[in-house]
C-alpha cells in the first residue's frame, strides 16, 4: 500500500482566524491525506520542530494577520536548513495581497492559496508537488 | 378567512405547484418550504411573544421609538499602525459624521504581548493599532473629547487594562469616570470558541471579568462592560442560529458568575450588550436579531429572576459579515454590504459598522471606508427601512422563522445545560466542533456549486490585480518599538515596579478586585504585557485542544 502524504497544517503568528486553516485541514484529511494541525500562536521555530517530529512531506500554512512576509519565509528558513528538510513542500494562504506573492515565492513558499480558493485545488497542487 | 378555509385554498395551491413543477422544474438547493401562510404562526400569541417595541420579550425592539428617535450608532472600526494614524483616522470619521469609534488593536495588544516581545515580530500595528502603555493611549485620543464620544474598545482578555487605560486617559483630560460611554468586548468564552485571542484560562478570565462588572457598576456605570458576541462565531463558520444560541449560552455563563460572585443581576445586567453578525440572507438575519431579543429577554426574566425592564434588553451591535466578502470582483462587496446593512437595520441594531469591499484583500482605505459608512447613510435617510419600527414583523415568513431560530436556539442552549453551562461545553470542544462543522459544509456547498458566490463559483472574469491597497508601513514595528524603550528610560521604575508587585499579591487574592490595581499600574506607565505578565505568573495560560 501507498505510505500517505503527511500534511503539517500550521497557524503561524498571533492570529485566531483559523476557519480556513482548520476547514483545509479537513478537506485534505478526507483528500485521503495524513494531517496534523498544529492549533493556534506557533512560532517558527515550533512549526519548524513540529514538521520534523511528525516527518511530514507538507507544511501548509495560513496567516490572515498581514504578518505573511516576516513569517512565512522564516518557516521555511527552519526547515530547510535547520531541519535540513530539503524536499518538503511548503505552501501558504489566507489573507494575502497577490503584491506579496513574488517575494514569497521567492523565499521558498510554492505555492500561495488565496480567498475564494476551493479546496480541490489545495489537493490537487499537493498531489501534483509533492515528493513523497 | 377562517385557519380552515386557508387550509382547503393552501391544498389547492400545491395542487397547481405539483402541475407546474412538472412542466417548469424549481431551481435547485433551496429551502424546503416554497410559501408562508398565516397558517404557519397560528400558535404565536401577539401579546405573548411579538408585542410592542419597549416591551417584553422586545421581538419589536429595545426601544418604544427605535430609529423615529434617532438612528443607530453608526460606529466603524478602526485601528491600524501607530497610535498617531489611528488618531487621524479617527479625527477624519467624526468629522465624516461618524457617531461613535470602535477601536481596533494589533495582536500583540490583544495578547497582552508589548510590541518589543520577540513574539510580536511582524504583527505590530498590522491588524489594529499598538497599545504599549497609557502615553500611546494619551495619543490615541488626542483631542478626542472622551466626554462626548462614546468609544468601543475590541479587547478581550486584557480588557480590563485598556479599560483602566481609558480611564485614566479620561482623567487626565478632566472627565471623569461616570461620564464615559462605551463598549468592551470582554468576552472571553468566544475566544476560546472562535477567535483565538485568548490569554489565562476560562476561571481566572471569568474572576477578571466579573472584577470588571463590579468596578464598573459602581465607577462607569454608562460603560457597557461586556459585548457578547455572536459576530465571531458566526465568521468561523456558524449558522444563524448557532450564533445567538451559543452567544446567549456565552451570556448565560457571565451572569451566573456575576452572581455567583455576589452581585445583584439588576445591578450590572443593564450594562450586557451584545454582538451580532448581519449576514448575507436578509430575511433570516432579520429573524435571527428578532428572536436573540426574545430568548435572551426570557432568560433574563424566567431564569435569572431580573426585574428591572433594562435587565432584559438585548442592545446589540452589529458588524456586516467579513467573511462573506471576496477578493473576487471587490466592487460587489459594496452590494453584499448594503444588504447586510438593511438586514441589521430591519433588525434592530443599536449601532452598525459596515465593512469596506476591499477586506477580503487587505485593511481598507479611507475611499473603501466612506463608501462603506455612507452605506449606512443611504439606508438610513434616503431607503425608508428606518422610517417604521420592525417594518416585517406579521410577515408569515419572517413570524416563522422568527419562531424556528428561537426553537434551535433553545435546544442548543438545553444541551448547553446539560454539559454544565458554556464552560463546560467549550472545554470539551463541543460548540468549537459545531461550528467547524457548519464551516465546513457551507465550504463544500460552495465547491459543489449547491451554494452560489457570485463572482466566486459563478459569474467569474479574468481580473487585473486589484491596486491602491492599503499598506502597513514595515517600519511602524522597529518604531513603536523604539517609543516603548523611550518610555521606559522617562518613567518613575520603582513606581512601576511597586504597583506591580501589588498587582500580584491582589491577584493571588480571589476576593480581590482587580481593577483599582490595575488603574493604579496603567497609572504608573506600566505596560500592557508587563501587567500581563504578572496575571500570566499568577493565572498562567489556557492551552487550546483541537478535534478536527
Amino acid at each position: 500500500m501507498e505510505k500517505k502524504i503527511r500534511v503539517l497544517v500550521a497557524k503561524p503568528g498571533l492570529d485566531g482566524h483559523d476557519r480556513g486553516a482548520k476547514v483545509v485541514a479537513r478537506a485534505l484529511r478526507d483528500a485521503g491525506f495524513e494531517v496534523i494541525y498544529t492549533g493556534l500562536r506557533q512560532t517558527p521555530e515550533q512549526i519548524a520542530e513540529a514538521a520534523l517530529q511528525e516527518d511530514v512531506n507538507v507544511v501548509a500554512m495560513s496567516i490572515l494577520s498581514g504578518a505573511h512576509p516576516h513569517l512565512f519565509p522564516k518557516v521555511v528558513d527552519l526547515v530547510r536548513n535547520k531541519n535540513g528538510m530539503k524536499d518538503v513542500l511548503i505552501i501558504g494562504g489566507g489573507v494575502i495581497p497577490e503584491g506579496d506573492i513574488p517575494a514569497l515565492k521567492e523565499a521558498g513558499i510554492a505555492e500561495v492559496f488565496t480567498p475564494g480558493t476551493p479546496t480541490s485545488d489545495v489537493v490537487d497542487f499537493i498531489k501534483a508537488n509533492v515528493k513523497a | 378567512m377562517s385557519n380552515e378555509k386557508i387550509q382547503e385554498e393552501l391544498a389547492k395551491y400545491q395542487a397547481s405547484v405539483e402541475k407546474a413543477i412538472a412542466r417548469f422544474p424549481e431551481r435547485e438547493h433551496l429551502p424546503e418550504q416554497r410559501l408562508y401562510t398565516p397558517l404557519d404562526i397560528k400558535d404565536t400569541d401577539y401579546a405573548d411573544e411579538i408585542s410592542f417595541p419597549g416591551v417584553y420579550p422586545y421581538t419589536r425592539g429595545v426601544q418604544p421609538t427605535m430609529y423615529r428617535g434617532r438612528f443607530w450608532t453608526m460606529r466603524m472600526y478602526a485601528g491600524f499602525s501607530t497610535a498617531e494614524e489611528s488618531n487621524k483616522r479617527y479625527r477624519y470619521l467624526i468629522e465624516s459624521g461618524a457617531t461613535g469609534l470602535s477601536c481596533a488593536f494589533d495582536l500583540p495588544t490583544q495578547i497582552g504581548y508589548d510590541s518589543t516581545d520577540p513574539i510580536s515580530e511582524g504583527e505590530v500595528g498590522k491588524v489594529g493599532v499598538a497599545i504599549d502603555s497609557l502615553a500611546d493611549m494619551e495619543i490615541l485620543f488626542d483631542q478626542i473629547d472622551l466626554g462626548k464620544v462614546s468609544t468601543s474598545m475590541t479587547i478581550n482578555a486584557p480588557a480590563s487594562v485598556l479599560l483602566a487605560m481609558y480611564i485614566a486617559v479620561a482623567e487626565k483630560q478632566g472627565v471623569s469616570a461616570d461620564q464615559l460611554k462605551g463598549t468592551i468586548q470582554n468576552d472571553i468564552l468566544k475566544e476560546y470558541a472562535a477567535r483565538g485571542t485568548y490569554i489565562f484560562p476560562p476561571r481566572p478570565s471569568m474572576r477578571l471579568i466579573t472584577n470588571i462588572f463590579e468596578y464598573c457598576s459602581k465607577n462607569v456605570p454608562k460603560w457597557n462592560t461586556i459585548s457578547i458576541s455572536g459576530y465571531h462565531i458566526r465568521e468561523a463558520g456558524s449558522t444563524a442560529a448557532q450564533e445567538i444560541a451559543f452567544t446567549i449560552a456565552d451570556g448565560i455563563a457571565y451572569v451566573e458568575a456575576a452572581i455567583k460572585a455576589g452581585l445583584n443581576v439588576d445591578d450590572f445586567a443593564g450594562r450586557l450588550s451584545f454582538f451580532w453578525n448581519a449576514h448575507n440572507n436578509v430575511l433570516e438575519e432579520v429573524a435571527k436579531f428578532r428572536a436573540s431579543r426574545r430568548v435572551w429577554a426570557k432568560v433574563m426574566k424566567e431564569r435569572f429572576k431580573a426585574e428591572k425592564p433594562k435587565s432584559m434588553m438585548l442592545r446589540v451591535h452589529t458588524q456586516t459579515a467579513g467573511s462573506m466578502l471576496t477578493a473576487q470582483q471587490p466592487n460587489n462587496n459594496i452590494v453584499r454590504v448594503a444588504l447586510q446593512t438593511a438586514a441589521a437595520v430591519m433588525g434592530g441594531t443599536q449601532s452598525l459598522h459596515t465593512n469596506s469591499r476591499d477586506e477580503a484583500l487587505a485593511l481598507p482605505t479611507e475611499e473603501s471606508v466612506m463608501i462603506a459608512l455612507r452605506t449606512q447613510q443611504i439606508v438610513a435617510y434616503e431607503s425608508g427601512l428606518a422610517d417604521v419600527i420592525d417594518p416585517l414583523a406579521g410577515s408569515y415568513y419572517v413570524e416563522a422563522m422568527t419562531n424556528k431560530i428561537e426553537a434551535e436556539a433553545w435546544d442548543y442552549i438545553k444541551k448547553i445545560d446539560e454539559m454544565g453551562g458554556a464552560v463546560a461545553a467549550i472545554e470539551k470542544g463541543y460548540i468549537q466542533k459545531e461550528i467547524q462543522d457548519s464551516a465546513y459544509k457551507w465550504q463544500m456547498d460552495v465547491e459543489s456549486g449547491a451554494r452560489t458566490i457570485v463572482g466566486v463559483n459563478k459569474f467569474q472574469i479574468e481580473e487585473e490585480a486589484p491596486k491602491n491597497l492599503l499598506r502597513v508601513d514595515a517600519s511602524v514595528g522597529e518604531k513603536q518599538k523604539a517609543k516603548v524603550e523611550a518610555m521606559k528610560a522617562k518613567r518613575d521604575n520603582d513606581a512601576v515596579k511597586a504597583a506591580l508587585a501589588d498587582l500580584k499579591t491582589a491577584c493571588q487574592d480571589e476576593n480581590e478586585n482587580l481593577m483599582p490595581h490595575i488603574l493604579a499600574a496603567v497609572k504608573t506607565y506600566a505596560t500592557l504585557g508587563e501587567i500581563c505578565g504578572v496575571m500570566r505568573e499568577v493565572f498562567g495560560e489556557y492551552e487550546a485542544h483541537v478535534n478536527l
